[in-house]
């Protein structure tokens, strides 16, 4: 989420209240029928999270803009169909002396004092051209395949990282807590976008050697793995809270009793109760990276040219504004398209899996 | 008392609440009256609906999901369907609410002081030094001590007692005609309880408001009280006086109540008894009388719902819903001398809402 | 109080220590972060190489050069790597612009977003509600550069209502600062807008479900006024925590993408520049720049906490 700020994704207290945002609860009703409705819990005896997606499916809007972004994905995952069959070219392809047949007429990819064509509406540059004589709507989609693929990768990394962290952290506290506490501190005093273009930057000239694996300098890895490191503290510090709470619950002070190893109650104990965090968290983080992808293109120390990725288009697209506003509003849009559906969806799962939200009205 | 005039009239006042999990019915025809001067106690167990009752009346529970039926009128005016306008000329100044957790009610970060000036002069044209002063005087009337001084602190740095008189200084600050009290000893010592209930009852002396407790603790009830409506699951099942509902008690719910007290003049028993089970979750209630999946004493009549009648000669005023004869009540309430309880069904039913489902 | 102040300023000593030395220990750590290589340019020899670690003093011990790069920093002789200007003189020169971004954005963010968490959480449910919670949402999912280019590209280029960049400074002409200005501040605020006013939302929904609202309403008095004195004065203590920290971070020099796509250059334009080029020195100095506002801001929210709530002591 660039703000200027912080790339001010949510900042943790926020995240935190962010995650108890209330939906439309009827006010003041939940504390009146709040005794009554506790009776009622062991009559219902449904699980939490068959709840969870119950309310989920009641809530339209959210629904609506979850599709939306599965079909965002799918559209991506064609992209070599519309290039190969609709577009006929490809996202590197530059067919900057080239004429395209709009309607009947032909008209100049890019004229000749280099303002490119805006949308055709036709299969061959759909959504025009960029100075460079692309097709847009092909790089778009090649683009987009780019950034979800950092967004989902990197947000999915997060989780791992976090989870791992928070619950190692919040588990066996003491020295390991302290060291795993103080070091996510470190990291997250600095500024998420400083550290991103500081990390992006110093990667770039060289690549980085993990152990026996190269990655290269140019790798859709590197910003990947900026980006799920910078955001790893703002979800181990709420994880590593709900473990810490959790460890003190009867159910695994009787894992312990039964003899059960840390290792093992923190998988068949811990984790399944952190499950509800972690689907909550999921779609709103690959919003977050896909944002962050964005910014750090836009900086330079994202994914490199010539490779498309909704985020450096956006940077393409602002830096050449003057010749064709459409190459800024034609990635521009469609990420805020993705990253909005997310959000929404995310908003939608969010209030599911709150807990007070159990008594909605029925509409 | 009940010669005089009611004050307050409420006739088959019904309140539900449509929720996730259906239809939750928390106040199902209630009727009673109020008369200035009068203290009558709700009983009944936690959710069976008399604090939904009781804020029903102030307009509290209105919400977009919640219906309601029935009427009930206060000097004239319907309160249910009263305007917004029309009700907040009554919250506060005609009837007054205190609230089960002193603990909560008090808004955390104001003075005290404030908390009450702001209802006066909701009310009434009364200037900041003086309305200050009156606070004062009202937070001394109700025991609180260094009343001057205290009155510019906040809700933290008192007791849960002290709390209480706050808020019971607050109900007090308009003279109203109606004192509502929802639990308002549930959260507090028994000392303080009993100090509590002793202001309420000269309360009453002084100014000849009316009171509503609404409670769950029968001893606050024998204490305080002059009629009694004993209420299970959003329905009053058994109303009358309190020496009719404490020695006369028709209904077996009732019963049950009553042989879940300590009394000093029996002697004592290895364990208090309880009623089996659990009440109905107020969204699936069972048909006909909902005490039936926990009553020892059902038979054919009970799947039709019992009227609220009176059905014990002489005592017009004492009225229940159970379809046993008061000659049968009074027998089975025999066949344990010296305690009045409910025998447990066997098997125990585990989930009784599942009974009518 | 002076304990607190006492504890505070130890604090924010020990917090600025760890953030230099960590900043510092990163551009040491990061494969290919040689300053030597950027100094000599594009074809170095070893022999420039040396030279220039000599010179430099990259030759000394990370602790020497550490120690001497913040020796240089509080007395303002810090010199940057790669184009050899004075970093502090450069903080001051953009502190202004960072500032005048950041007070305009933080009033008109806070301002947006009290109306509009509290409208949305009055009409919580109804269509309002839904329509403005995506609006929100929108707010919250545009990328600032982007919005703050289209902006660029629309209202200034296009149709020239607003100035297409540059800078007035407020003492020179007040009117053509803000003129100068609102376009930086609509953009960051948006984000801010559409994030505060969802927690202001939930925070009221909240609130409103609370007991002493329930006292406050059957007291009688308007729901205007429970809404504002009751049930806003006690949802909005954690907007403001949140505000003091995210407006002690633009400050700091955080508002990076707004400040580059206006090119206000300010203090984060500075840094992002500098970062880019792995230029420790000036990178270092605005870290602690912003750790210092952070920090700063984190005690001023305390205190105003403390103020809001009386519950809360100083400690």
């Amino acid at each position: 989420m660039p703000a200027g700020g912080r790339v001010s994704v949510l900042p943790y207290g926020a995240l935190r209240r962010a995650m108890a945002i209330d939906p439309a609860v009827e006010v003041g009703v939940e504390q009146l029928v709040g005794r009554a409705r506790a009776n009622d819990e062991p009559v219902a005896g449904v699980a939490p999270s068959r709840l969870a997606l119950r309310r989920l499916r009641r809530n339209k809007i959210a629904l609506t803009f979850g599709m939306l972004f599965v079909v965002v994905v799918a559209v991506c995952l064609a992209a070599p169909y519309w290039s190969h069959d609709v577009a006929h070219t490809d996202a590197f392809k530059n067919h900057i002396t080239d004429q395209v047949d709009v309607g009947g007429k032909l008209k100049d990819v890019v004229s000749t004092d280099g303002v490119p064509i805006g949308p055709t509406w036709h299969g061959r540059f759909f959504l025009g051209a960029d100075e460079s004589g692309r097709d847009i709507a092909v790089r778009l989609l090649y683009g987009g395949r780019t950034s979800l693929m950092i967004g989902t990768g990197a947000a999915t990394l997060t989780i791992l990282l976090a989870v791992a962290l928070g619950t190692l952290s919040g588990y066996f506290g003491g020295w390991t807590d302290t060291i795993i506490s103080r070091t996510l501190d470190i990291f997250w005093s600095f500024p998420v976008l400083l550290l991103g273009i500081a990390l992006g930057t110093a990667l770039a000239l060289g690549g980085l050697q993990l152990g026996p694996v190269e990655i290269g300098g140019d790798s859709l890895l590197i910003p990947l793995l900026i980006i799920a490191l910078v955001y790893t503290p703002y979800m181990a510090r709420p994880l590593r809270g709900q473990v810490l709470a959790l460890r003190e619950k009867e159910f695994v002070e009787a894992a312990r009793a039964q003899g059960l190893g840390p290792f093992r109650i923190m998988f068949s104990e811990i984790l399944p109760n952190l499950s509800s965090t972690i689907i909550v968290f999921f779609p709103l983080m690959i919003a977050n990276a896909i944002l962050l992808e964005a910014a750090l293109s836009f900086l330079g120390a994202g994914v490199r040219a010539p490779r498309p990725s909704w985020g450096t288009m956006i940077s393409d697209g602002v830096a050449k504004i003057v010749s064709g506003p459409h190459q800024a509003i034609v990635p521009g849009a469609m990420l805020v398209l993705a990253v909005l559906a997310l959000n929404v969806f995310g908003d939608g799962v969010r209030d599911a899996f709150d807990p007070r939200s159990k008594l909605r009205v029925e509409r | 008392m009940s010669t005089r005039e009611p004050i307050l009239e409420v006739r088959d006042l019904s309140v539900s609440f449509a929720t996730d999990e259906g239809l939750v019915q928390a106040v199902d025809g209630v009727s009673f009256d109020l008369c200035a001067g009068e203290i009558l106690a709700i009983v009944g167990e936690s959710g069976c609906g008399k604090s939904v009752t009781a804020m029903t009346l102030l307009g509290l529970t209105r919400s977009p999901n919640a219906r309601f039926a029935g009427t009930a009128t206060y000097k004239g005016t319907e309160l249910l369907s009263a305007s917004g306008k029309q009700l907040q000329r009554i919250r506060g100044a005609q009837i007054a609410m205190i609230f089960q957790d002193p603990m909560a009610s008090l808004n955390p970060v104001m003075r005290i002081g404030t908390q009450i000036v702001e209802q006066i002069q909701a009310h009434e044209e009364v200037h900041g030094e003086q309305a200050r002063e009156r606070v004062i005087e009202l937070l001394e009337r109700v025991g609180i001590p260094r009343a001057r001084e205290r009155v510019d602190a906040y809700p933290h740095e008192f007791s849960g007692g002290m709390r209480q008189r706050v808020m019971i200084a607050l109900a007090l600050s308009c003279d109203p005609s109606v004192l509502i009290a929802d639990e308002p000893t549930t959260a507090l010592d028994v000392t303080i309880q009993a100090q509590i209930l002793q202001r309420f009852r000269e309360l009453r002396d002084e100014t000849n408001a009316a009171l509503i407790l609404v409670t769950h603790d029968l001893g606050v009830v024998a204490d305080l009280a002059d009629n009694v409506a004993v209420m299970y699951a959003g329905r009053i099942v058994e109303q009358g006086t309190l020496d009719e509902i404490f020695y006369d008690p028709q209904h077996p719910y009732t019963w049950g109540l009553m042989g879940a007290i300590t009394r000093i003049d029996r002697p004592r028993r290895a364990r208090l008894p309880t009623i089996p089970g659990l009440p109905p979750s107020l969204a699936n209630r069972p048909q006909g009388c909902h005490l039936r999946p926990r009553c020892p004493h059902e038979f054919g009549e009970c799947p039709k719902v019992p009227p609220l009648a009176a059905r014990v000669e002489a005592a017009p005023g004492h009225r229940d819903r159970c379809w046993l004869t008061p000659e049968r009540k009074r027998r089975l309430r025999e066949i344990a001398p010296g305690e009045i309880g409910l025998v447990p069904k066997a098997p125990t039913p585990a989930t009784p809402g599942r009974d009518a489902a | 109080m002076a304990r607190f102040i006492v504890r505070r300023a130890i604090s924010m000593a020990a917090v600025l220590f760890v953030i230099s030395v960590v900043t510092f220990a990163i551009f040491n750590v990061i494969p290919n972060g040689d300053p030597a290589y950027r100094l000599a340019g594009r074809n170095q020899t070893p022999a420039q190489l040396d030279a220039i670690r000599r010179t430099w003093g990259f030759d000394k011990p990370v602790t020497v050069q550490y120690a001497r790069t913040m020796q240089k920093i509080f007395t303002g002789d810090l010199i940057s790597y790669s184009n050899q200007v004075n970093v502090v003189g450069e903080i001051r020169q953009g502190f202004p612009r960072t500032l005048s971004l950041a007070v305009g954005a933080g009033i008109m963010w806070m301002f947006f977003a009290i109306a509009l968490g509290l409208y949305t959480a009055v009409k919580a449910g109804r269509f309002a509600d839904r329509f403005l919670t995506v609006l929100a949402l929108i707010g919250i999912s545009m990328p600032v550069f982007w919005v703050g280019a289209l902006m660029n590209y629309y209202l200034g280029f296009k149709a020239g209502i607003f100035p297409n960049g540059g800078y007035v400074p407020l003492t020179q002409n007040p009117l053509q600062w803000a003129y100068h200005l609102i376009m930086p501040w609509t953009a960051l605020s948006l984000l801010f807008i559409g994030f505060y006013s969802r927690v202001l939302r939930s925070n009221v929904l909240d609130t409103m479900s609370d007991d002493y609202v329930r006292t406050a309403r059957a007291k009688g008095i308007s729901e205007r006024r429970i809404l504002l004195r009751h049930v806003l004065r006690n949802s909005i203590i954690p907007i403001v925590t949140l505000f003091g920290l995210d407006f002690g971070s633009v400050v700091g020099g955080s508002a990076i993408l707004t400040e580059v796509v206006f090119d206000l250059q300010g203090v984060g334009q500075y840094a992002a520049e500098s970062i880019g080029q792995l230029d420790i020195p000036p990178v270092l100095a605005i870290t602690m720049f912003g750790a210092f506002f952070v920090v700063m801001s984190n005690t001023v929210v305390d205190v105003v906490y403390a103020a809001l709530d009386p519950r809360i002591r100083l400690s």
